[in-house]
């Protein structure tokens, strides 16, 4: 099939970027959205002209790397794909598709298509673990764990930080990234120790690092490749209300 | 305190006043349906003789703006300034129409409120059927006439219905939103608060349109 | 030269208590005046860099992603070995011992994988009370199962993501002490060359990524853990930026090169597609227990598999290994698979695949049992190659999966080169010649957490920090090398591109030095190799600058390494004379077609040292004595 593509060119933060339109062409419906830009650029190389930069490494759906806005859509049509697993069949020939990078104050443009995921780290940083040290812990089974809470803290653990509720979210807000992580965290008894410290310096940490609030649109639901709830974004009030109620 | 600077606190402001003035909104629309009866006068006149309950429930719903207002554009300068720039292709799957012009039909709301204000509490609009200067048969602030004259006409009644539609909306998207703000859903409870919200959003739209309405079909005269 | 592994002496159960005893320690007052480089996030550095961070160290961690949970050990499915015996189907640490020195077919140090069966049920407890959800049962103790090479259930798991959920609580770690100012991170930052002084490892040079700079990092030891490089064949189950420039470019400078021919080809993976591919998934061998694997009696058959009669169908694995089955060990179902299809019997686009049919156990057990066990596959499966795998079999081919071998250490994972540490994937100690399922995660946390922090301490005892300055002589000199090579790629300007380069090169490994080798192939590979790679350094075409963000230099430099390294991994297939684990020379099998070791000649590790690219390697040897195992024909029957 043959596409139509406008891609975000930027050279790096500081220059400006617009859109450049490309045609790809003969691309093979078995191909997957990052396969069919490797060949755009197969070709955009050979012509001595400068590839289109773009993040992906495991191209398997679970590091989390990739990411591009296809159409208005993170990681584009297809619910619950990440752009390293969307393949072509799931677009028509003459198709033409608009390829921006996540949009947010917190993830400024690096080059084209690449923005700085930095600010996710940073808010992991602030409490998103368990001050646990190496070593001197009890046998794993010391502490039991009902299977419906281990379930609901995998289902939350899940998120592979690729930053698409970011990049939907009309408000920029990283809302589901960080409920995913104090919900995983605050279901688990050795979590729930320092829950109220967690969710305090968590949420502040990602309005620091220039995210937007919650508005409640859901709009990250519907693009997380990985289907985390909206359900943890409660959770998340909750244990801030809580944490607010109990002083800590 | 961490609360009411922090992302979720802020939320929760935004919550609690929101649902204050929803409240306020369902007891008003009950209030105001004596007109259906011809009981307006009575009802208001009535109403009139608890001072404590009038003056204090406008001082709580004057805070309930005050900060509504005040942390609403808080909240949406904020988030403007996390999402600077747009995309040149935009795809909304799940963010409604109302939750995205929730600022809008707040401001409309805002605007329309003042204009009420102005006509039925300080009659300041249409001086010729003020309540207040021209009683009833029975002594009392004659609302029902006042409230009467001013929905036949159609461009006021029209006024009326628009912000309705825009209060209609600002509470599609607010009512469920803020029960996920309080932390009170689940994957079950989401969609059930969510229909609910709607449904009592459409309502009491459906309600408030009601009257004047009414009065334009020359139903209630 | 022969290599010592410094393996204490005593009986095996007591060596590392031994060595425990027997190391120094630093003065905690004096820890946080020694630096640590630490290259690679995954399982590995990742969980040794907070592990060292805790104890005070001031430490440096580098990776090119954008951030340490990206590494590669994200991907890992299936799960993690303990020796917990909590199923009490009597699991032991002796048992996962031998289970895992067996399937690496006698070809590991002993002492290491018993100290890695010791250490094996810390990890279970060290990542629980990081928060890793781990399956639980309705009790709420955690749930094992049962995976490849062992008669017991002792792998631990996290749904379909257990390298996830591990990598996320070694991440969770590494944050912390990043917040508490022990840790610097370096992300997008790849490690270009390793900086000796005096014959010790102290420091590396790095190209930071977003803005070209080639700098220098100084310390008093330096720890790789950079993962593996399967890569060299260009299709596997590897992600795109793994390489083997870390660990090549440290053999460079000396580090020896262990067993690189020791490539594991997993049996189950989505075939290739078309030209296009950029790499291959694998779907889970859990699927071979309720599968069977056929092809078409008739070469070229193009018929729809459906239309196939029974009659007409051939089950190779259930023909050839009548007692395993569809169940045969990977590396024996990786080569009867590329055999049929060498034959021309292969299905699918470019009849390279076979069939994995699940029909007859849907008809017998029900779609929805099938759906329950399996819907993930069967969905990820839908989602690459847009077939149904209820209504028509998939089609699955053997792709390399994972390098047991890597840069050469000591019982105390330090290199040759004095202060080079090597942890995980990167260097080649616990798996031998085969890695046994579920054991790669334990191997990376284990040397990250419970042996690094001890062994770097009994080295660092004896520096002096901060003895060398990074304006040395040697950094400038590394970082005017890198330089020169970076100007070297971009002044080419020729007219293919790496990635064309790369493919090419994995197309002459896969077939020349893949799933069974030959000398002649082996051969054939060391004359082509340098023919490649000659044209490599005269027609590649790097687009850009080194001074800004520029992925075809970093793919560029990547592909240069690859090619020079396939040759070492050619060279040391060729000089293997032997089958084992998943190094097979066809020229040594049994009459059923299984590897014959040949341990009168081969019980070594080969080690290789760099004499010059276009140089003969020179092979050193670490003896490998089996005290308390007992060499065995590896056999599953």
């Amino acid at each position: 099939m043959n596409l139509t593509l406008y891609v975000w060119r930027q050279k790096s933060s500081k220059d400006p970027g617009r859109l450049v339109q490309y045609e790809a062409k003969d691309i093979s419906s078995d191909m997957s959205f990052l396969e069919m830009l490797d060949v755009v650029n197969e070709g955009l190389i050979v012509k001595g002209e400068e590839p289109i930069a773009f993040d992906s490494d495991c191209r398997e759906g679970i590091c989390g790397m990739c990411g591009q806005v296809v159409n208005g859509v993170p990681h584009g049509p297809r619910k619950k794909t990440t752009l390293c697993q969307l393949h072509m069949r799931h677009f028509k020939d003459n198709d033409t598709l608009y390829i921006e990078p996540f949009r947010a104050k917190a993830f400024p443009v690096i080059k084209d298509l690449i923005v700085d995921r930095g600010a996710f780290d940073k808010i992991i940083q602030s409490g998103g673990y368990i001050s646990v040290h190496t070593g001197g812990v009890p046998d794993g089974n010391t502490l039991l764990i009902p299977k419906h809470d281990a379930d609901i803290a995998m289902d939350a653990a899940e998120c592979i930080g690729c930053g698409a509720c970011v990049a939907a979210c009309p408000n920029g807000s990283a809302m589901l990234f960080t409920a995913a992580k104090v919900s995983h965290l605050a279901m688990l008894p050795q979590g729930k120790i320092e829950a109220a410290r967690r969710v305090c310096a968590m949420t502040e940490e990602m309005l620091a690092q220039g995210f937007g609030n919650c508005s409640n649109h859901y709009e990250c639901e519907a693009v997380c490749p990985k289907g985390i709830k909206v359900k943890f974004i409660a959770k998340l009030n909750r244990e801030f209300i809580k944490a607010q109620m109990t002083g800590s | 305190m961490l609360f009411p600077t922090s992302a979720v606190g802020k939320k929760i402001m935004m919550a609690i006043t929101g649902q204050v003035l929803a409240l306020f909104i369902l007891f008003h629309i009950a209030g105001n349906s004596t007109i259906f009866f011809h009981a307006l006068n009575a009802y208001v006149t009535a109403l009139y003789k608890l001072p404590l309950f009038v003056w204090g429930g406008r001082l709580v719903l004057l805070l309930a703006f005050v900060f509504h207002i005040w942390y609403g554009t808080v909240l949406k300068l904020e988030n403007h300034a996390a999402k600077p720039e747009p995309y040149a292709k935009t795809r909304y799957l799940q963010a409604t129409f109302a939750g995205r012009n929730q600022i809008w039909t707040g401001v409309m709301v805002g605007v329309f409120l003042v204009y009420h204000l102005l006509q039925f509490t300080f009659q300041v609009t249409n001086p010729a059927v003020a309540a207040d200067t021209h009683p009833d048969a029975l002594g009392r602030p004659d609302i029902f006439t006042m409230v009467v004259q001013s929905f036949r006409q159609i461009g006021i009644a029209g006024v009326y219905v628009v912000s309705l539609a825009a209060l209609g909306l600002h509470l599609l998207h607010g009512i469920q939103s803020s029960f996920q703000t309080w932390g009170m859903n689940n994957e079950q409870t989401l969609p059930v608060v969510e229909k609910t919200g709607n449904v009592v959003s459409v309502l009491l739209f459906v309600w408030y349109c009601a009257i004047p309405i009414a009065i334009i079909a020359g139903i209630l005269k | 030269m022969i290599l010592d592994g410094k393996i204490p002496s005593g009986p095996l159960h007591e060596k590392w208590d031994k060595r425990l005893a027997e190391m120094k320690l630093v003065n905690p007052a004096n820890k946080r005046k020694h630096r640590i480089i630490v290259i690679g996030t995954g399982l590995a550095g990742a969980s040794a860099a907070a592990s060292l961070g805790e104890l005070g160290y001031t430490v440096d961690v580098f990776c090119f992603q954008d951030s340490p949970r990206r590494a590669h050990s994200i991907s890992a499915q299936g799960g993690i070995n303990a020796a917990k015996n909590y199923p009490n189907d009597g699991d032991s640490i002796e048992r996962l011992f031998y289970d895992t020195i067996k399937g690496g077919d006698f070809r590991s140090r002993e002492a290491n994988v018993y100290r890695l069966a010791q250490l094996s049920a810390n990890i279970i407890d060290q990542c629980v009370a990081q928060g890793v959800p781990f399956a639980r049962d309705y009790a709420g103790y955690l749930t094992t199962r049962s995976f490849g090479g062992a008669q017991v259930s002792r792998t631990f798991y996290a749904r379909g993501q257990t390298g996830q959920q591990l990598l996320l609580g070694a991440y969770g770690a590494l944050s912390r002490q990043i917040r508490a100012g022990t840790v610097t991170l370096h992300p997008r930052t790849e490690m270009l060359d390793l900086v000796i002084v005096d014959g010790h490892a102290k420091g590396i040079t790095v190209r930071d990524l977003v803005s070209g700079r080639i700098d220098s990092y100084a310390a008093d030891a330096v720890c790789l853990a950079s993962g593996g490089y399967a890569n060299v064949f260009f299709l596997t189950t590897n992600s795109v930026m793994s390489g083997v420039t870390a660990t090549y470019r440290a053999y460079k400078k000396g580090a020896f090169f262990a067993n690189p021919c020791f490539t594991q080809i997993h049996p189950t993976c989505i075939p290739v597609t078309g030209e296009h591919q950029a790499k291959l998934t694998l779907m889970s061998e859990s699927l071979r227990n309720d599968g069977r694997v056929w092809v078409p009696k008739i070469k070229g058959d193009k018929r729809p598999a459906n239309d196939i009669p029974e009659s007409e169908r051939d089950y190779y694995l259930e023909r050839k290994y009548p007692a395993f089955g569809n169940l045969a060990a990977r590396d024996v179902t990786s080569r009867a698979t590329k055999e049929v299809c060498d034959e021309g019997r292969g299905v699918g686009p470019g009849g390279r695949g076979v069939y994995l049919d699940l029909g007859g156990a849907i008809g017998r057990l029900g779609e929805n049992t099938i759906r329950e066990r399996y819907g993930n596959l069967f969905e990820m499966y839908e989602r690459i190659t847009a077939e149904d795998a209820y209504q028509q079999p998939m089609r699955i081919y053997p792709a390399p999966h994972y390098a047991m071998g890597g840069l050469w250490v000591d019982y105390n994972l330090e290199s040759n080169v004095r202060g080079l540490f090597v942890l995980g994937e990167a260097n080649f100690s616990d798996h031998g010649a085969n890695r046994l399922g579920a054991s790669a995660l334990m191997q990376g946390l284990a040397d990250g957490y419970f042996i690094i922090p001890y062994t770097i301490a009994n080295y660092l005892a004896d520096t002096k920090p901060g003895v060398v300055a990074p304006d040395a002589p040697e950094f400038k000199k590394s970082c005017e090398e890198v330089e020169a090579f970076t100007k070297r790629l971009l002044a080419i300007k020729g007219k293919k591109t790496a990635h064309e380069f790369h493919r090419e090169l994995g197309k002459l490994m896969w077939n020349n030095v893949g799933m069974s080798r030959s000398e002649a192939s082996l051969k054939e590979a060391l004359k082509r190799i340098p023919e490649i790679r000659a044209e490599f350094w005269k027609n590649v075409t790097v687009p850009g600058s080194g001074r800004e963000l520029n992925q075809e230099l970093e793919k560029a430099g990547r592909v240069a390494d690859f090619l020079e390294f396939a040759e070492l991994l050619t060279h040391d297939a060729l000089q293997r004379d032997e089958s084992c684990g998943a190094h097979f020379r066809v020229e040594h099998q049994t009459a059923e077609g299984e590897a014959l070791r040949d341990d009168k000649h081969f019980s070594y590790v080969s080690a290789w040292e760099h004499k010059g690219v276009d140089k003969e390697p020179e092979l050193h040897k670490e003896p490998l004595v089996f005290e308390h195992a007992h060499l065995a024909v590896r056999s599953y029957k």
